[in-house]
């Protein structure tokens, strides 16, 4: 049960998506949500979606993953378009006592929910394709030119590396402390909130220690590795575009053109 | 001018740093010991005897208080030389889990080398090669949590051997593991020796795996009290028990025969070399009798 919070976000498959170099994906998801914002009528959007749905249909991903990642952000969603029919001002097309709708308001909405569940689902299918260590991987590769001004890049991304190597280890020995507390007559299920944090306690406390003496051993293993930061470190696995990275970006490219054109000579109406 | 040896430690004292108005005590008082290339030796001593400290001195993590330290004739006090030290000089620890750093084992092995900033190509090269000769290559893809205790302590060992080091250092690496662990860990560590030359200095608390070694050093209170042979450390048996230490089953058996007035030679040390006298013996015995 534990174990699902893990890696819970990456579906492994094959395909092109999950084949794209991570650094290209998270450029291209970037120059995606900006499209999405830069689309400001329903047929610009409509692109925007449509380019959406492609990658999800190339990722080969079951659709129920979309409807997922939207699942926990719906209130926001709901809030978003209740606030943006109601308020935003315009030419009335409903009135009623002191309630008055705007046609401008019901197309904010429409275009704010679209855009919404688009940079949702974009972004889930990130980490649904990726690994968390490719990721880490392709955002320091991508961050580097921070390092320049003094971002911690590195380090950074070797916090990452280390957390995600020892979530599984923790969460055994969580497993295996909550076993030994409940041994000794500990109860964790019943009881109200408070109860169940005090309950808490005696899990924490070793867990908390056990972490630093694994830190502790590790920093030592590190050292004896001749560790000393990202100076002059070199990696093994070096990223390497390659053709469908180059189709891909040409894709978000050809979008992206669509949308701008879309925007200057497409019709009228639908627009904000 | 004398050769140096491999490693070679010159009286030297350590004590940890201590907090303010306490006296500081000596984990090492002055210790000698000098290793030569291609020596397999055991390191012994009870709980805080010094071992692990006296280890850490070995690859320029600690350096002496008083005395020192020198691997391949350079003083583990020079600070730029560091990394030319922990090359040479690797160690391994007791808990698996608290040593290997990435998620994928061969990312693993590979982080000596990255480290050193050492070519992509040449990299790759040196972590297959590492892990063959641990006879994890099959592995290489696999994820630190998916092995056993025993294949664990393998990648950490392939992880140092990737820096093609002169020696090893492992402290109570067998220390965590079940008895097929501990097999398997001291089949390699023998493969680093016997096969590949390199040094290896091995801290341990089963004397069956000091046994197996061509020289062991007793350490006591921050002294070494014993170096030699085996088969003249065990045979001290008196000595080694006063010391709280225990000596191989083998070498008890053979002591309390000899006690008894059985004349077994002061060299049996494995248990096939026992096997063979006792048979002699019994056999002997029914001739006569
Ligand atoms: N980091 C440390 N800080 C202070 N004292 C330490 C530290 N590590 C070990 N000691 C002390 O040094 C002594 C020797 O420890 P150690 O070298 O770990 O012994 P061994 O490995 O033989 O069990 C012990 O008394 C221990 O308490
Ligand atoms: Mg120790």
């Amino acid at each position: 049960m534990l174990k699902d919070i893990t890696f819970g976000q990456y579906f492994p498959g094959d395909s092109i998506i999950h084949r794209l170099d991570p650094r290209m994906k998270l450029i291209l998801i970037i120059v995606y949500i900006v499209l999405l914002f830069v689309a400001d009528g329903l047929f610009s959007l409509l692109i925007g979606a449509a380019m959406g749905i492609a990658f999800y249909a190339l990722s080969k991903l079951p659709w129920k993953l979309v409807i997922k990642c939207i699942k926990p952000i719906m209130p926001i969603i709901i809030f978003t378009a209740v606030l943006n029919i109601f308020f935003v001002e315009g030419d009335p097309i409903f009135e009623w006592k002191f309630i008055s709708v705007s046609g401008k308001g019901v197309l904010t909405a429409v275009l704010m929910c679209i855009r919404i569940i688009c940079l949702i689902a974009g972004s889930s299918l990130l980490t649904y394709t990726t690994t968390p260590i490719a990721l880490t991987d392709g955002l320091e590769r991508l961050m580097k030119p921070l390092q320049k001004i003094k971002v911690p890049v590195h380090e950074l991304s070797m916090m990452m590396t280390i957390a995600l190597r020892f979530i599984p280890t923790l969460i055994d020995e969580t497993q295996k402390i909550m076993a030994a507390q409940k041994a000794r007559g500990a109860d964790m299920e019943s009881g109200n909130i408070i109860e169940k944090a005090k309950a808490l306690i005696p899990i924490l406390i070793p867990l908390f220690v056990s972490a630093f003496r694994r830190a502790d051993e590790l920093a030592l293993a590190m050292e004896c590795r001749c560790y000393h930061g990202g100076e002059g470190r070199t990696r093994m696995k070096q990223l390497k575009l390659t053709a469908k990275d180059f189709g891909a970006a040409i894709f978000v490219a050809g979008g992206f053109a669509a949308v701008i054109l879309m925007n200057m000579f497409g019709p009228e109406v639908f627009r904000l | 001018m004398s050769k140096k040896s491999f490693i070679e430690a010159n009286r030297i004292s350590f004590s940890y740093p201590s907090y303010e108005g306490e006296i500081p005590s000596l984990v090492l008082d002055g210790i000698d010991v000098s290793i030569e290339e291609g020596e397999f030796v055991a390191v012994l001593g009870h709980n805080g005897s010094g071992k692990s400290t006296l280890a850490k001195h070995f690859n320029a993590i600690l350096v002496p208080t008083e005395g020192s330290v020198s691997v391949s004739g350079i003083s583990t006090a020079e600070e730029a030389r560091l990394f030319e030290i922990r090359q040479e000089v690797g160690m391994v620890f007791q808990n698996p889990d608290n040593q290997i750093v990435a998620t994928i084992i061969e990312e693993d092995v590979a982080f000596a080398l990255e480290n050193l900033g050492v070519p992509p190509a040449e990299i790759r090269e040196r972590v297959d090669d590492a892990l063959r000769k641990v006879d994890m290559y099959d592995y290489r893809l696999h994820a630190p949590n998916q092995l056993s205790g025993g294949q664990k302590q393998r990648i950490a060992i392939a992880g140092i051997v990737a820096m093609r080091p002169k020696c090893v250092v492992l402290d109570e690496p067998t220390a965590m593991l079940d008895p097929k662990g501990r097999r398997e860990v001291m089949k390699t560590v023998k493969q680093l020796n016997k096969e590949l030359g390199i040094t290896v200095v091995i801290i341990t608390h089963y004397m069956d795996e000091a046994a197996m070694c061509d020289r062991v050093v007793v350490v006591d209170d921050g002294k070494i009290i014993m170096d030699s042979t085996p088969e003249k450390v065990f045979g001290n048996v008196e000595l080694i028990k006063e010391r709280g230490l225990d000596v191989p089953q083998v070498t008890e058996l053979c002591h309390e025969l000899r006690k008894e007035g059985i004349d077994i030679p002061e060299s049996v040390l494995t248990e096939e070399e026992c096997v063979a006298v006792l048979e002699n013996l019994l056999k002997g015995g029914a001739q006569n009798g």
